[in-house]
């Protein structure tokens, strides 16, 4: 179908400040008598506060209060805390200090004393099942959302039996299954099983979680450090202790978050609690080593896998089992989605998945761009190209044969989805990257250099639906469009804003998108994250169109005559059809509106919709038309978000390290909104996939439970020269129908797609070594190209 | 738990003398002003915490702020601290502690927020500033040694009436950021390669924007808005 405005490229609104310096985020903001707050964090792994002597550091000039776990609300366990007298973590916020300035503040952390009485700690999952081993809490070993805090030992007898270098699979906390999985395995040609680590590491978001409050009036004003926006304000009002409509909440730009600033996190609410307790704004700047502790982490996975194939190549049964290390408390169900993962991308006809969530006292885990499917696509990847190798096919056609269609079933109860062209990507991506050419050059060596190709392929749900769209024509003429999504830095925000301005036919010029700012009257709108706002938003924001389009067409009748049926949208003015003199302007129709008041001008409030738009609405009610829906389009199934990649590198077995010659990440995403921001996503995912691939991790000493680094240079996102200087990418382009307009999202499977693909290269230089394992750094490489063995043992986990 | 040091204390002796500590800088280093005896040394302090277990905090890059140095300054006998910063073309006149960095100076005393801190320890350039031309990370160079410099912001690329500067228009052009917190920082660097290469290949600019990390892995987007405004300007 063709668009005006969908698919087309348009520069976001929120660019200019980007590269002026004018965009303001966290950190920039200040306010008259400002106080500075440094918190005091844990230096143990697992401890209990005894006792904080705080008489000095009060006496200190310039210090202004102390806020401790006594003050601030507390949660009960495993939730994140935001001050604890007992902290699970090295660098879990013990007290927050408030002084004129922040050298002060710190000065006064340094004359506090805490008594801490040392507590048991364990940073290896494996060592907390095993019998008898530590508990991360003194309440137990296994928690995650929706899975209880309790304590689950495997027996002696289970890690007996697996032996050192295989998963034990002892009893796991969640399982499920569907087909017959013997069968599945009785009839495959070919079984495999391998026990594999991927390694969890910090988010490294350039922002670090810097946060600014005051209150006004008995309204909390927080400037936060966010990827959402209304999806915050019942989390960080209950982190606060207020009411959701006494928190302002200011978030309009966001360095980075991949997935650790989506959802409400309790360390922004303490310059709130420390402004409460001053009457004075406190900015809360935190520094890159914090980030590492308290700035959330991918979990990571200790896996065994054991997968069927046919002769062809199909898969018949896949046994995955996956522990997951969460960190001491909530944490993130990226082992359940490592589960829907190894279902939708490989359609396996049996399939078990069973998974058990650890904790371990090391950062609290969050979700990272893919949560679980990432780790699974880094994982599960590199063994079907072991199958490929023994079967005798191509990489490319084992994964075809496959890769979900429009009749993909996916989990525990098979349900289907809205649609998937994850074969029309594999298919779009072996041409343009001419992979019948460059799979010839595999194994090429040019002195101690040699050749690999690799493809990859990853998953990630796509789009939500129940969300509420607001927007409002101006008697100016201008459409304001209200979007209450956030702003992570992919310009989805600005894209799924067109399409209200699609439906209503408006010159993208004459529009303005209202965001960033409770002030500014945000309908209740899912989190930007999850791959999800292309399809999300698109839906709520053509919600409210449609209902505006209707008003408009009603105001028109009502005054021209007729019925509504006989109007249809022109260039900013509704029009009689056949008789284009007989009309109203846009803006003459919300001076109507404004007239007619009632339902036009947004004074009926719509039953359905959520208490957040409710209270927007009553905001702008009255200033022009306007138009609020719920989205109740119908959904049926998961919209999927599927990529591919394709990488091509030369590796040196002498030092271990390669180059990327060539990427390319094909996208399925339904219809494409806006081809450049999609273009930087499949690109700059891919970065991130590299760097999940072959560089980044944890350190933690398992015998002090310390980690052994928390800086860039230390843990290594890439950098320019890490990655190639040029990369391409694709989109299939074809649209779901399950949205209005067919887009789904995709910004999460274009980095593992990337993952899978660098790892399998990797393995294809080494003429198909597997090592099981994220990152492969360098020393990894020499070992295996020297046929050496590694200086980790299988199942370590948290190594250099 | 190792004995930790907050990394602004590495080089800072707490049985040195006020004296001895100010005849050791180097001469654009005005002593401390606000130097007062500790009631406890720092040694005595570390000794204490590791008998008692008790907690140091995990970083150590903190800032005076505007309140205490002010008031600080007005201390009788104290030393000058008020000097003239060129920054982006303009000479300003602004009170600074020995210590402090030039991206502190920036954000928190001239109010020039474009330049991020990311981490503040010269790891990541979100800081990237130039000096006299040439990108320098604001994070790790302190204030008075830019007294007689010219400093360049990303606030100060736009031209007299406000238009932007080509490397500006090639960033949004080519959509160079996502998040954006890099961006000034980027921005800088690549004002100062074209600066001192006006027609760089790819791979020079890769090597010049090398000290810039982005998140978001923006660098194919960056280095086509580097060379675009290369082809432009």
């Amino acid at each position: 179908m063709a668009y005006r405005l969908i698919g087309k490229d348009f520069t976001p609104p929120d660019l200019l400040g980007k590269v002026t310096g004018k965009a303001k985020y966290a950190e920039d903001f200040r306010a008259e008598g400002m106080l500075y707050c440094r918190l005091l964090t844990s230096p143990m792994p697992h401890a209990r506060v005894r006792r904080i002597d705080t008489s000095r550091a009060l006496k200190i000039p310039g210090v202004v209060a102390v806020l401790t776990a006594d003050d601030v609300p507390s949660f009960p366990p495993p939730h994140n805390s935001i001050l604890t007298n007992e902290p699970h973590f090295v660098g879990d916020p013990i007290l927050a200090v408030a002084a004129e300035d922040e050298t002060t503040a710190e000065d006064a952390i340094e004359q506090i004393r805490v008594e801490l009485e040392p507590l048991p700690f364990v940073v290896n999952p494996l060592d907390s099942l095993y019998p008898g081993g530590p508990d991360a809490r003194t309440e137990g070993n296994v928690a995650n959302v929706r899975l209880d805090l309790q304590k689950i030992k495997w027996t002696a007898k289970d890690f007996a039996l697996a032996g050192e270098n295989t998963l034990p699979q002892g009893k796991p906390a969640e399982e499920w299954s569907c087909g017959d999985l013997e069968a599945g395995f009785a009839a495959g040609r070919l079984v495999l099983e391998e026990s594999f680590v991927t390694g969890g590491y910090s988010h490294h978001s350039m922002e670090p979680r810097t946060a600014m409050a005051y209150w006004q009036n008995g309204k909390c004003y927080l400037h936060g450090s966010s990827q959402s926006q209304t999806f915050m304000y019942y989390g960080m009002a209950r982190y606060i202790g207020i009411k959701p409509e006494d928190l302002v909440f200011i978030a309009e730009y966001c360095g980075g978050g991949f997935g650790s600033k989506g959802a409400p996190y309790p360390v922004m609410s303490i310059p709130a609690h420390m402004s409460r307790k001053t009457g004075r704004p406190v900015l809360m700047r935190i520094s890159r080593a914090e980030e590492y502790f308290l700035g959330a982490a991918r979990p990571g996975f200790q896996g065994r896998v054991k997968i069927g194939f046919r002769e062809d190549g199909r898969i018949t049964a896949v046994d995955l089992y996956v522990v997951h290390e969460n960190g001491p408390n909530v944490g993130f169900w990226d082992f359940r989605n490592a589960g829907n993962a190894m279902s939708i991308v490989y359609q396996p006809l049996a399939m078990r998945w069973r998974g058990i969530s650890v904790l371990t006292n090391t950062p609290p885990r969050g979700a990272q761009r893919g949560p679980g499917e990432n780790q699974t696509a880094a994982a599960i990847e590199p063994i079907i190209d072991k199958a490929a190798r023994e079967l005798g096919l191509d990489r490319v056609a084992i994964r075809r044969i496959n890769a979900p269609d429009n009749d993909g079933k996916y989990g525990a109860d098979q349900g289907p989805l809205t649609s998937a062209y994850l074969k029309d990507a594999l298919d779009r991506g072996a041409a343009e990257f001419k992979w019948e050419e460059k799979k010839q050059l595999s194994g090429r060596r040019r002195g101690s250099k040699v050749v690999g190709v690799g493809v990859g392929q990853a998953y990630h749900s796509a789009g939500s639906s129940g969300f509420d769209g607001l927007v409002r024509i101006t008697p100016d003429g201008v459409l304001h469009i209200h979007s209450g999504v956030g702003n992570l830095g992919t310009y989805s925000y600005g894209a799924t804003s067109r399409v209200a301005a699609e439906v209503l036919n408006y010159r993208w010029e004459n529009c303005v998108i209202e965001r960033g700012d409770a002030r500014k009257h945000l309908p209740w709108n899912l989190g930007q994250f999850g791959s999800n706002t292309s399809f999300t938003m698109s839906r709520a924001n053509h919600a409210a169109a449609m209902d505006a389009r209707a008003k408009l067409l009603e105001i028109a009748a009502r005054d021209l005559g007729g019925n509504p049926d006989d109007y249809e949208l022109g260039e900013e003015r509704v029009v009689r059809k056949g008789d284009p003199a007989s009309h109203i302007t846009y803006a003459q129709a919300a001076r109507r509106a404004i007239e007619l008041g009632g339902k036009y001008a947004g004074h009926e409030v719509p039953e359905d919709i959520n208490a957040i738009t409710r209270m927007s609405l009553a905001g702008v009610a009255g200033g022009g038309l306007v138009g609020v829906a719920k989205d109740t389009l119908a959904k049926v199934g998961v919209a999927p978000a599927l990529a591919a990649g394709f990488v091509q590198i030369e590796l040196d077995v002498e030092t271990g390290r390669f180059e990327i010659l060539d990427y390319l990440g094909v996208a399925d995403c339904g219809t494409v909104l806006h081809p450049q921001s999609l273009a930087t996503q499949i690109k700059g995912g891919a970065v991130m996939g590299f760097g999940m691939a072959c560089m980044e991790r944890h350190v933690y000493d398992p015998k002090l439970g310390i980690p052994a680094n928390i800086g860039f240079y230390q843990c290594k996102p890439p950098s320019y020269l890490d990655v190639p200087s040029h990369m391409h990418s694709a989109a299939v382009d074809l649209a779901d129908p399950q949205n209005p307009i067919g887009s789904r999202g995709v910004g999460e499977p274009v980095m593992g797609c990337a993952a899978a693909a660098l790892i399998c290269a990797i393995s294809d230089a080494l003429g198909g070594h597997l090592f099981n394992r994220t990152p492969i750094v360098p020393d990894m490489i020499v070992n295996a190209a020297a046929g050496r063995g590694q200086s980790h043992k299988p199942l370590q986990v948290n190594t250099v | 738990m190792a004995e930790y040091i907050p990394p602004d204390a590495r080089d800072f002796d707490p049985g040195m003398t006020f004296e001895e500590f100010a005849a050791q800088d180097p001469p654009w280093v005005r002593p401390i002003a606000d130097f007062t005896p500790r009631p406890v040394s720092r040694r005595e302090f570390i000794k204490g915490v590791i008998v008692s277990g008790a907690a140091v905090t995990a970083a150590g890059f903190v800032f005076r702020g505007p309140g205490s140095a002010s008031a600080r300054a007005a201390t009788a006998g104290a030393p000058e601290r008020l000097i003239s910063l060129e920054v982006n073309g303009r000479v300003r006149r602004v009170d600074v502690m020995p210590q402090e960095t030039l991206a502190m100076t920036l954000r928190y005393k001239l109010g020039l927020t474009g330049t991020k801190l990311g981490c503040d320890r010269g790891e990541c350039g979100a800081c990237t500033v130039l000096i006299d031309g040439v990108p320098n990370y604001s994070c790790s160079t302190l204030t008075h040694s830019v007294r007689a410099r010219t400093v360049t912001t990303v606030e100060g690329l736009q031209g007299p009436g406000g238009e932007l500067h080509p490397v500006q228009r090639a960033f949004m052009a080519e959509l160079g950021p996502q998040c954006g917190f890099c961006t000034p920082g980027q921005l800088m660097s690549a004002v100062g390669l074209l600066q001192s290469n006006p027609h760089p290949t790819r791979e020079q600019a890769r090597l010049a924007m090398s000290g810039n990390l982005c998140r978001c892995g923006a660098y194919d987007h960056y280095l086509n808005s580097v060379m675009r405004a290369a082809r432009e300007a």
